[in-house]
């Protein structure tokens, strides 16, 4: 099987903290880390690998050079090659000029690592929160996709692929025919960990870039900020709501007499 | 000269300390109120390529070398070090007196399977009578023609019971002391090899401390680890590397509670002000991290001068010293920040405080530290 693992670079947004003074985001010193989501979809092509080694996981980020670390991270976890898509003008590209971008790159990588049977990326980025950019490169590929999936495995007659899709409330499995793509988002296990021979493998990968001129046939009115339908105004952290009583008496019930008390007081009740 | 970590070892260490804080933090207080050996951790272990670290990878190994080998064990004591006194008992007892001193064969047999973290390792010297004293220990092993006959009892063996492969020390010569002295490999289930009692300790609560029992072992010829009668020399050389990772255990025991003291410290009000807003907490805090960083520098050396064949049986004895007495001097200073809360196990530090004890005790006391580093001296 060929695999490939769409990944994104992102802040990691539990360490983000809001300034006290100016309720904005503290930004600075946050570090970037694997868009978890993406790991989860990692983690589910490792899983088919584990029982088919002779399947090849090939990675992709878009993003500034230091991007790069994330697919170090990815091949020291379990994939066996990665690329870099990167260039001045795919810069300020929204989810669709990026799913075009990564679809030129999916042409561009498989006339070195053949076809792809499936195209693996995490529902959405912890970031942007979109969940948009996997839908989008199956559009643009022509691919059959099945989205929020929590765990995968091969087909019996190996044509395809069984997912396992998170509902409301409920699970079903979806079969989807080679090749499509999946996203992935939160399964009941935790991703393996890396290991110290491929991590060491990984500090000395040499990893391709895929720069502005690696897509001779790109339509260049559909990337970077004016190849993009949707722009962002302004980013603002909506106002905190301050104040309030919060009443935590020794019993329930005191907290409760405090309570009627207090409503009492203002006329409430 | 260069005092600072090149970007491998960092790597490596962020990758430790992530999989300590994820896996062996959360189970620390469990296995030490059940006494529980964390069997699942180690098989995390062996899948990350953590029990075999300083070993090269033709015998199953990482390919790094003993520097990062004690930051493993540092990072992971930090959060338990019950997790990484196991992980310590197997790669130095064991894995590398086979590495250093074994045959092609009994590597391929034995060091492959316990650096790729197949098999838990283990090592046997000490007895009721003896410990450092080594030419006082009782365990005799009989040359038979086709095998030696084991017999014999040996205490207070870490990963014992739970480990697969041990390095084991008997009298084969009981006239000559020292000189009388051979080491042999041993596998669980060899007939005749049993386990005694587990042992019920004050702290590293999590790891396995037995008796290993030996009635009539037949152990094979190919079996004899080193020479016969050289075993002294095995257990001698092996202990020097067994004390780098028992003073990486114990840096990573101070460090852990450093960090625990120090998020206690910042949440914990008393007379209106948090009590790191006292100049005795900040004094307390600054000089246990002084003398830290300065046991860090100690270790870091022995393992590195170790890794450039250079002498280290001093610096090994130097960094046990330093860090075991750091251990317990920091736990002890940490506990008394927490104040009452601290005597309690709702918060680590107990756990600390008790685990660092030991190692003041195991792989030789800190009495017999300062015998090697004053011999070393020339002092007599």
């Amino acid at each position: 099987m060929n695999i490939l693992v769409c990944v994104k670079q992102v802040p990691d947004t539990t360490e983000i903290k809001i300034d006290p003074v100016k309720h904005t985001l503290v930004r600075a010193g946050v570090p970037s880390i694997l868009n978890p989501f993406d790991g989860f979809a990692l983690e589910a092509a490792a899983r088919l690998k584990d029982k088919d080694p002779g399947t090849k996981i090939v990675v992709v980020t878009m993003g500034p050079p230091q991007a790069t670390a994330v697919l170090k991270e990815a091949l020291s976890i379990a994939a066996d090659k990665a690329y870099l898509v990167s260039g001045r003008t795919f810069g300020g590209s929204d989810t669709l000029a990026t799913s075009y971008i990564l679809s030129q790159a999916v042409r561009k990588m498989e006339e070195t690592e053949g076809k792809f049977d499936a195209i693996f990326c995490g529902k959405q980025a912890i970031d942007g929160d979109t969940a948009q950019v996997g839908p989008e490169l199956a559009e643009h590929l022509g691919l059959p996709q099945v989205t929020y999936g929590l765990t995968c495995e091969k087909n019996a007659d190996g044509s395809g692929l069984e997912v396992v899709q998170e509902g409301d409330g409920y699970n079903q499995v979806i079969g989807i025919q080679f090749p499509c793509l999946v996203t992935f988002t939160k399964p009941s296990f935790d991703p393996r960990f890396p290991t110290i021979k491929r991590k060491l493998a990984a500090n000395r990968a040499n990893i391709p870039v895929l720069g502005d001129d690696a897509f001779p046939d790109i339509d260049t009115s559909r990337i970077g900020l004016k190849g993009s339908p949707t722009h962002v105004k302004t980013t603002f952290t909506p106002e905190q709501k301050t104040g309030g009583v919060i009443i935590q008496e020794e019993s329930e019930e005191e907290s409760a007499k405090k309570l009627v008390a207090l409503l009492g007081e203002k006329k409430v009740v | 000269m260069n005092f600072f970590m090149d970007e491998e070892h960092a790597d490596l260490v962020e990758l430790y300390r992530d999989f300590a804080e994820k896996e062996c933090g959360p189970i620390a207080s469990e296995i030490d109120k059940a006494s529980r050996f964390p069997r699942e951790t180690f098989e995390k272990m062996a899948e990350m390529d953590l029990l075999g670290i300083p070993f090269p990878e033709k015998y199953g190994g990482a390919g790094m070398d003993n520097l990062s080998y004690a930051q493993c064990v540092e990072e992971i004591s930090k959060v338990c070090a019950s997790t990484g006194v196991g992980l310590s008992a197997h790669t130095s007892l064991c894995a590398w007196p086979i590495y250093h001193f074994g045959t092609e064969k009994q590597k391929e047999k034995y060091l492959v399977p316990l650096a790729s973290g197949e098999k838990l390792g283990a090592f046997g010297l000490t007895e009721p009578n003896a410990g450092t004293d080594a030419a006082g220990q009782q365990s005799t092993a009989v040359d038979m023609g086709d095998y030696w006959l084991l017999n014999g009892t040996k205490c207070f063996i870490t990963n014992g019971g739970e480990a697969d492969i041990y390095v084991v020390f008997a009298m084969t010569g009981k006239a000559k002391g020292n000189h009388g002295i051979s080491a042999f490999i041993l596998e669980k289930g060899f007939p005749g090899f049993s386990f005694g009692k587990h042992e019920e300790k004050m702290g590293i609560r999590g790891s396995s401390t037995c008796e290993l029992i030996f009635q009539d072992v037949k152990v094979p010829k190919e079996n004899l680890l080193g020479e016969v009668n050289k075993g002294f020399k095995v257990a001698m050389m092996t202990l020097d590397g067994g004390r780098i990772g028992i003073a990486a255990q114990a840096l990573g025991i101070a460090e852990g509670a450093i960090a625990v003291t120090k998020d206690y410290i910042s949440q914990r009000i008393q007379f209106g002000k948090r009590i790191s807003q006292f100049q005795n907490t900040q004094f307390e805090m600054a000089k246990m991290q002084a003398a830290t960083d300065g046991v860090k520098l100690l270790v870091y050396q022995a393992a590195n001068a170790k890794d450039l064949g250079i002498p280290y049986s001093h610096l090994a004895a130097e960094a046990k010293l330093m860090a075991a007495s750091n251990a317990s001097d920091v736990t002890r200073r940490c506990l008394q920040l927490f104040g009452g809360y601290g005597y309690t196990s709702e918060y680590p530090i107990e756990r600390m405080m008790r685990d660092a004890k030991i190692t003041e005790i195991y792989e030789g006391t800190s009495e017999v530290q300062m015998m090697v580093i004053s011999s070393w001296m020339g002092i007599r």
